[in-house]
């Protein structure tokens, strides 16, 4: 590998091997044949996206599925067996299909391009790991139409319900072997991002002046690595308990159901924060931009961003304060996961901050963003309630939990995915998304979510537990479980204005210009849509902004960033 | 007096109220913080907005002191938070003696639960019975899948971990029936899986076990007599378990005192003669996924089986 890293960073010299064929028509010419066959990071960027919309569309039917079953006591709409399936898909496909792709699709498009490179360090391992998500993905979903139905063990497939005596068909195998393929592509992405991210940098872009979202997705790549492959093999083990008898998970024949709980966990709360820290990223880069002022406190949020990526292998067992563990290790884990608040507080007022004093431009883009900031603290202060040990002994696996962590993966990272979606919308097409619509699109989803989401806490207080396919009547129940049924269509059609703007915008959104947001990051730096070799030249890098100290010689980033 | 509103912010057990102390203390701490962060962003987004002709501001490259001070309060904060928490650790779940004997034993089973008295012999299903300002260690087992016994206003939820067994404190302040709910994903019937939590003082709680440890009379005459009969021969009792007959399966709930239940099915239903020739007519329409299979009854059988189990007090 090493050869290889050098062979393409002749010293200083970018130099990066150009493809036999030139690639710049790209866009109009090739066809499907060329998008199939691209290694082109931004084509995979762009398909990474095209196949989470998807897939988000997907499980956003799923979710609207069971608001229909949920709308009213003792529902009918959907068969116990139906709903299970649904909510079990509904979960896997968000977190493996969707959030995780999505900000790994925006890493894809935008890294090499904030970096000033001309491509991932590993063409085709992108190409790899991008059809391994497509077809983990189908493979996964291919389990509707065998005789068992989808798999219907919940997404983190609590042993021993997931083995064979409690889940005797084929679903729980197409979960597992599906997850492995896109986990197998995930690993893959991780390993060639931190080597791009490495090794590619343009001249004079020292680690100190590395834009914050690359920086997110740096820390996020060791994550995913050491996460993922916790998984990976936790699903190896799964499979061998189902198909060779190898009884990890049995109690009753020797293994552990808490084994599974431990290891699920040991990778699906670093998971919480590889789904969330790509969305900090986009959030460092949007909030400066429109609020025209450089982040406040760089070396803090990129140190908090560390922080984060190293307590978040620390927290897992706050997954499991019901289990029986004992006070000691509830305390040490309630500590743990208390103690990683402080380095996402640390975040919130950064970005705070860096609106102190600024000239802001409320933009769509800036709108999702500002939203963010509010949902994701409510997001996170309901987390340390659940740190707070006792209150998870009252809150877990009830409606609580499930308006947490979707004021976390929902009201904090789709948000931030919307505020970058909006921001290098124009960077990828070359068109600006409609502000008009933009504006209907943020109103309709702030209210939808909210309205679907908050009464969640209140259902969960009241005693409702998740993952029940219905309810008795009991007192607020109905009343409230409707509100949250009519935010979740609110929150529908929110998606549909989005995918609306997108199309008409493609046809006739105004011309973007290179720069439209007079932003300072290197991927405005070169035209709308980019060439296939990213740039013609790469400005030169003397600071965090190069864009900045371009257009304002005078004002140069100064202190400690001149020469980093 | 069943009390509809099952929340841990209306317990009525010390230990259920020492939880609530500790979140209000928690809400407090959180709304605050939510008011500085929000009614900062208001401010800002309305001082600091941009306005035409406006150049670029002061560029703020960060501050070394306010850094360490909002890196320093929260955990202040969060010291203070976590000191209480465990101080309610102690309050709300204090570790039993480790030879002490469990009043009650409830074992979870897809989706019921089976509950024992050890020390009485008294076995039902789906409703615990607990004498007032009495607090009693629970033992907690799972026949099968993880469950969760949970009753937000009586005590922490716990799990039942095949294999590895819990306890928890249960205790009520005041008489009445205290709703709860299994608390774990555990399958196509989880929604389905309540629990109700009888308190009652404790003359009427011993008046009760009395009643339960009581063998019924096995009926000699009428509809009642067939009814018994068809329980025998139509395999009911190769699952159920009547104490008096040779019915003693353990697979699904013991029907000793059936006629004594508030509900049927875990909670799916009221026990009333038409519901329970509901549920034996048509189980699976009644809880569909349920383990007992339809049974393939004719009206008139169910409405035997009615007679007798309704008769089993």
């Amino acid at each position: 590998m090493s050869d290889e890293i050098r062979s393409v960073t002749g010293g200083d010299e970018l130099v990066v091997p150009e493809p036999t064929e030139t690639t710049s028509a790209i866009w109009e010419s090739e066809g499907l044949f060329g998008w199939v066959s691209s290694v082109d990071h931004k084509q995979i960027g762009i398909m990474y996206l095209i196949v989470t919309l998807f897939f988000f569309i997907v499980g956003g039917i799923e979710s609207l599925l069971m608001r229909i079953q949920l709308a009213q006591p003792n529902g009918t709409f959907l068969s116990p067996e139906a709903y299970n399936q649904i909510f079990t898909m509904h979960g896997t496909t968000m977190i493996f299909l969707v959030v995780m792709p999505v900000l790994i699709g925006f890493a894809n498009y935008l890294v090499p391009l904030m970096i000033g490179a001309r491509d991932m360090a590993f063409p085709r391992l992108n190409a790899l790991s991008l059809w391994l998500l497509v077809f983990g993905g189908l493979f996964l979903y291919f389990s509707f139409l065998t005789q068992g139905g989808a798999p219907a063990a919940g997404w983190f497939s609590y042993a021993p319900l997931s083995e064979k005596p409690y889940s005797s068909l084929t679903g729980m195998d197409y979960w597992a072997i599906g997850l492995l393929i896109t986990g197998i592509g995930t690993v893959a992405t991780a390993v060639n991002l931190i080597v791009t991210i490495v090794a590619l940098r343009a001249p004079g872009l020292t680690m100190r002046r590395l834009p914050l979202f690359v920086w997110m997705v740096l820390v996020n790549s060791f994550l995913i690595i050491f996460a993922l492959s916790i998984l990976n093999a936790s699903l190896v083990m799964i499979l061998a308990d189902r198909f060779l008898n190898a009884r990890f998970f049995t109690p009753a024949s020797g293994g552990s159901a808490i084994l599974w709980q431990h290891l699920f966990w040991g990778f699906g709360h670093p998971e919480v924060y590889i789904m969330v820290l790509p969305a900090f990223g986009i959030m460092s880069e949007v909030i400066p931009v429109f609020s025209r002022k450089p982040i406040f406190g760089y070396e803090f949020v990129a140190g908090s961003t560390v922080a984060i990526g190293l307590l978040s292998f620390g927290v897992w067992a706050h997954h499991m304060f019901t289990t029986g563990m004992g006070h000691t290790l509830d305390g040490a884990f309630g500590a743990a996961s208390m103690l990683i608040a402080v380095p996402t507080g640390v975040k919130v007022f950064n970005w705070t901050a860096t609106m102190w004093g600024g000239s802001i431009r409320f933009t769509t883009s800036m709108l999702f963003a500002i939203a963010f900031l509010v949902q994701f603290t409510v997001g996170g202060l309901s987390g340390v309630h659940f740190a707070a040990v006792p209150i998870d002994w009252q809150t877990t696996d009830t409606y609580y939990v499930v308006a947490h962590f979707h004021y976390v993966l929902f009201g904090g990272t789709a948000f931030g995915i919307m505020a970058g979606a909006y921001y290098w919308f124009p960077k990828i097409t070359g068109r600006m998304l409609s502000e008009g619509w933009g504006k209907v699109n943020f109103w309709l989803m702030l209210i939808g979510f909210n309205l679907t989401f908050f009464v969640q806490h209140i259902l969960g207080l009241i005693g409702m537990p998740r993952r029940v396919y219905t309810y008795p009547n009991l007192p607020y129940w109905g009343i409230l479980n409707l509100v949250s049924t009519v935010g979740a269509f609110i929150l529908a059609l929110s998606v549909i204005v989005f995918i609306w703007n997108v199309i008409i915008s493609l046809r006739r959104g105004k011309p973007a210009g290179n720069n439209p947001w007079d932003a300072w990051t290197l991927e405005w730096a070169t035209t709308s849509p980019p060439p296939a070799h990213n740039f013609d030249s790469v400005p030169p890098v003397r600071g965090r902004r190069p864009l900045w100290d371009l257009s304002h010689p005078d004002e140069a980033d100064k202190g400690g960033l001149a020469d980093g | 007096m069943i009390n509809l509103i099952s929340s841990p912010f209306n317990p009525s057990s010390p230990q259920a109220s020492s939880i609530t102390n500790l979140f209000y203390v928690a809400l407090v701490i959180s709304a605050l913080i939510f008011i500085i962060v929000t009614g900062s962003l208001i401010y800002i987004m309305v001082r600091y907005r941009s306005r035409p002709g406006d150049g670029e501001p002061k560029q703020v490259l960060g501050g070394k002191g306010i850094e360490i001070a909002w890196t320093v309060v929260p955990l202040l904060i969060l010291t203070f938070l976590f000191a209480y928490t465990v101080y309610t650790m102690q309050k709300a779940d204090p570790s039993p003696d480790p030879y002490q004997q469990p009043d009650i034993l409830v074992i979870g089973h897809q989706w019921w639960w089976e509950v024992h008295y050890p020390k009485s012999g008294v076995v039902t299903a789906n409703e615990v019975h607990l004498p007032v300002g009495k607090r009693f260690l629970v033992l907690l087992k799972s026949a099968d899948v993880i469950h969760d016994f949970w009753v937000p206003q009586l005590a922490r939820k716990m799990d039942t971990v095949p294999g590895h067994p819990n306890t928890i404190w249960l205790e009520a302040d005041k008489a009445g029936i205290y709703l709860g709910a299994c608390s774990e994903y555990c399958g196509t019937q989880h929604a389905w899986m309540r629990i109700r939590v009888v308190a009652q003082p404790q003359a009427d709680f011993d008046e009760w076990q009395q009643e339960q440890l009581r063998v019924p009379a096995t009926p000699t005459v009428g509809e009642e007599a067939r009814g018994a009969q068809i329980f025998q021969e139509r395999t009911c009792a190769n699952c159920h378990a009547i104490a008096g007959t040779i019915a003693n399966g353990r697979i699904g709930p013991d029907l000793t005192h059936i006629g004594d239940r508030q509900t049927i099915g875990a909670g799916v239903i009221e026990n009333t003669p038409s519901n329970l020739a509901k549920w034996l007519a048509n189980t699976q329409s009644v809880k569909p996924g349920s383990l007992m299979p339809d049974m393939r009854l004719s009206d008139s059988e169910v409405n035997a089986l009615v007679a007798y189990l309704e008769g089993l007090k």
